[in-house]
């Protein structure tokens, strides 16, 4: 393998994965609305030289349950807006990308695209987001314009329930796609500053976007001119049929949740069929394997401190991903199994914040670089370049040329 | 009798925008977008002590004639999101967006300020436009736009809505309490409900309490509801007037109106946009506002400035020679999309008969009528004559500081910070270090919490 065909990201979440993380010693429950505590984390994930980090995000408090609240007062509850945080970071940090989630269902496609725009300047060229949907009727009641019945993970696998995650997906797929128009809505060389005629842009390199679906019509262009990485890269969590379509149609890297390598081969081909599908077969497409991590020095204190997590919160933690507790070394065994099964990058989630990303960064990325197998040295300059995606033409450029 | 006390001056800085004040063909002109500019810029101001940094915003590319208008500058960066990493590189000073009313919704539009008055420590803003024009409209999904005469409803009912919402946690909810497990100290925390003419919504909002509570709340409209909705629900008015008679005017008016809403003179500022012009002496930067007001008021752009009266393509005009003889054409779509200025010419018939009078009275061309007319050098001379006008101006009550646009991005500040700046604070009229932390302290204003203790305990 060589150092960088292997990814790594952390998806930062509160002060960790688990409910009960907060109340460990090392956790900074009181300082997760201040900037200086998401400021350490990202420093943290990039003295690693991890390729990203992302930001969990929501328009409601948070829940244990799929689609309601659920009232409780022992867990972290509150946060701060993932586009807003990654932006405060990107001035502290060189290297590491940061791809803050992005609700698709009820926020405008033209704020975020100039948002993630922004974000792609400020941090010179580190920007990616990550698209996700909301079926929660709490949610939607923030927003008041439409209303969704009640959807409950038994529900979802019903044709119905299918039929309406299709069509949240369908309008994340329409959002993501007016997302890019918009960024390539400018050409890269649109600013001209012709003294001579007076003329600041061409306006011929300027283009309306005229997007019409069923969910919104966009007419552009966008304000903000294409941002330094072209277009930075869209991701996804899939965890079946539906969102792998849109992983396959407009994603960039696809986080999905496989629990063994059969899982992983399984998934890995279900998307690359529905990529070839969507006509990208040539287009590199990552799958990132998601995984909430507890890492010490032996598996007995991993599995030790998950049991008083657990106990902590009263209930067993359970994750729609594995849930892995043991040693560096071992993580890194899973790691270049579920690699040689088809996965090209792993999302870590660390359970708690405070210790589980030191060991990521100070047990697990060593461990991989002794046997060879991530980088030893950030080797690009923008998140699409550690990522090893080309900077994409502008499609309205080639419509000219 | 002793003499009435000095006031203090407030000072802010715009970063230069799309129109055509900024003058982006000087050698000295860099970027409007990288981000290397918006830090220079606000670390400028930080530097000088001003109150704070303001981003103005727009929506739509601005269209004249059916094509993008191409001679200022186009294109700037997200409000919220540049205002975010301009946190990182600055302390003090205060950061102020525009963020449309109209195309954005309360519960998102709170979560942002709140999120980022966290993300500063207590140092954000926002400048409440309205906006109903189908043209913008037309990159949102709302896809709408609101009749003109409900825009002021909306945002009004925005803003009630917004604060219900930063209201919604008081600010002791969160007890994280390791031994005992309590993280919350109530489950409600965050629950609102709103029900009106514009917003029906209700849930629990998930940012909680920040620094300054509420975002300080500026506004800039001038007609008689944007004057209305500042005296009852601004911190501050972004205003244009900046002249001695209409700024007392406007000053004057505006602060008679905060009575009838319980408020006092000291609860709302009045803070003009203000562009400048320095030389070593009066005559020289005389001189170069001549120069500067060429550079900005180039030929084409004077045709294009006329084509918003005239509403008429008059590319075939020489802007060296004399107003056209046609009239403007009152009716129908007007050829320029997207302007503010559009709406300035309500009667373009009279503004035509009085522009070609004060042409034919001065041997003025088209050229020289738009940069007469269009006069925005608000102060220009020495930096004594400078300051002195300032503090004139303020003591005057013509307003109680400056929005100050610089004419170059982004090192247009630099001289007003280093020359102006310390004779005002020789003068002791300006802060030489900033006394506290938030952008509610820098301007005086009260904390909301404060204000609530001070109403329950009457």
């Amino acid at each position: 393998m060589s150092p960088s065909s292997l990814h790594l990201a952390v998806a930062l979440e509160g002060t960790g994965w688990h409910p009960a993380s907060w109340r460990e010693q090392v956790a900074r429950p009181r300082d997760l609305f201040t900037a200086g505590y998401w400021a350490d984390l990202v420093a943290e994930a990039e003295r690693g030289l991890l390729d990203f980090v992302t930001f969990e995000d929501g328009l409601g408090p948070q829940s244990s349950h799929y689609g309601e609240l659920d009232g409780r007062t022992d867990q972290v509850r509150g946060r701060l807006d993932a586009v807003l945080t990654a932006s405060r970071i990107a001035p502290l940090t060189r290297h590491i990308g940061l791809v803050p989630t992005v609700i698709a269902t009820h926020t405008e496609p033209f704020h975020i695209s100039k948002a993630i725009a922004t974000l792609d300047y400020v941090s010179a060229g580190r920007a990616g987001l990550r698209v996700q949907i909301s079926a929660r009727p709490h949610e939607a009641d923030h927003f008041g314009r439409r209303t969704f019945p009640r959807l409950n993970l038994e529900e979802l696998r019903t044709p119905s329930g299918q039929e309406r995650l299709t069509d949240l997906f369908d309008e994340a797929a329409d959002y993501v796609e007016v997302v890019r128009r918009l960024w390539d809505s400018w050409e890269d060389d649109a600013e001209i500053r012709d003294a001579a005629t007076g003329r600041f842009v061409d306006r011929d390199k300027l283009h309306h976007i005229d997007f019409e679906s069923r969910h919104f019509s966009v007419r552009g262009p966008s304000i903000t001119p294409r941002p330094p990485q072209g277009r930075p890269p869209v991701t996804a969590l899939a965890h079946q049929t539906v969102p792998y379509r849109l992983v396959a149609r407009q994603g960039d890297i696809g986080y999905v949740t496989p629990h063994d390598a059969d899982q992983v081969r399984a998934i890995v081909a279900e998307i690359r069929a529905e990529q070839e599908a969507a006509g990208r077969a040539d287009e590199l497409l990552h799958v990132f394997g998601d995984l909430v991590v507890l890492l010490d020095d032996d598996q007995a204190a991993a599995e030790d401190r998950r049991a008083r997590l657990d106990a902590l919160a009263g209930e067993p933690y359970t994750s729609d991903a594995r849930i892995f507790a043991g040693t560096s070394a071992q993580l890194a065994d899973l790691i270049q199994e579920f690699s040689e099964a088809g996965l090209s990058g792993f999302r870590l989630r660390p359970a708690v914040a405070g210790h589980d990303l030191l060991a990521i960064t100070r047990g697990l990325v060593p461990e991989l670089q002794r046997r060879g197998a991530f980088r030893t040295a950030y080797e690009a300059d923008t998140l699409r370049g550690l990522l090893g995606l080309p900077r994409p033409a502008n499609r309205y450029a080639a419509a000219t040329a | 009798m002793t003499s009435k006390p000095l006031k203090q001056i407030h000072l802010a800085a715009h970063f230069p925008g799309v129109n055509n004040t900024t003058v982006w063909s000087d050698p000295k002109a860099g970027s409007h977008i990288e981000f290397s500019s918006f830090v220079h810029f606000a670390q400028t101001a930080e530097r000088a002590k001003f109150d704070f940094l303001f981003l103005a915003e727009g929506l739509r590319l601005r269209e004249q004639g059916g094509n993008i208008y191409d001679l200022d500058v186009v294109g700037r960066p997200d409000t919220f999101t540049v205002l975010a990493a301009l946190a990182a590189v600055t302390e003090r000073l205060g950061l102020t967006g525009t963020i449309n009313s109209t195309f954005n919704e309360p519960y998102e539009v709170a979560r942002q300020f709140a999120g980022l008055d966290h993300l500063s420590g207590g140092r954000s803003a926002w400048n409440v436009v309205t906006s109903w024009d189908a043209f913008t409209g037309e990159n949102f999904r709302r896809g709408g736009f609101l009749p003109q005469e409900e825009r002021y409803s909306r945002a009004k009912e925005f803003l009630a809505t917004a604060n219900e919402l930063f209201d919604s946690w008081h600010g002791d909810e969160i007890v994280a309490d390791r031994t005992t497990g309590v993280f919350l100290r109530d489950a409600k925390a965050g629950s609102f409900v709103h029900t009106g003419q514009h917003f029906d919504i209700h849930g629990q909002f998930n940012v909680p309490r920040s620094p300054q509570g509420r975002p300080v709340i500026f506004q800039a409209g001038d007609s008689e509801d944007g004057r209305e909705f500042a005296a009852s629900s601004a911190d501050a008015v972004f205003s244009q007037y900046a002249s001695l008679k209409e700024g007392q005017a406007f000053y004057t008016d505006v602060k008679n109106r905060l009575a009838r809403y319980g408020r006092s003179h000291r609860d709302l500022l009045i803070l003009p946009a203000a562009t400048f012009v320095l030389g070593d002496t009066d005559a020289e930067a005389e001189e170069l506002a001549r120069e500067v007001r060429r550079q900005q008021v180039s030929g084409a752009t004077a045709i294009k400035h006329l084509e918003f009266v005239w509403n008429r393509d008059l590319s075939a005009y020489d802007p060296e020679g004399p107003l056209p003889g046609i009239d403007p054409d009152a009716g129908g779509d007007h050829i320029s999309k997207g302007r503010a200025q559009v709406r300035m010419y309500r009667d373009p018939l009279a503004t035509a008969r009085e522009w070609r009078e004060l042409a034919a009275a001065n041997n003025w061309s088209i050229r020289d009528l738009v940069i007469h007319t269009g006069n925005r050098q608000t102060f220009v001379g020495s930096p004594e004559t400078v300051a002195r006008t300032i503090n004139d101006f303020v003591q005057a009550d013509v307003s109680d500081g400056f929005i100050l646009v610089p004419h170059i991005t982004p090192g247009g500040l630099d001289p007003f910070a280093d020359k102006v700046v310390p004779l005002l604070q020789e003068q002791g009229v300006f802060r030489t270090e900033y006394e506290g932390t938030t952008l509610r302290d820098h301007l005086g204003l009260a904390h909301p919490d404060d204000v609530r203790g001070e109403r329950a305990a009457s």
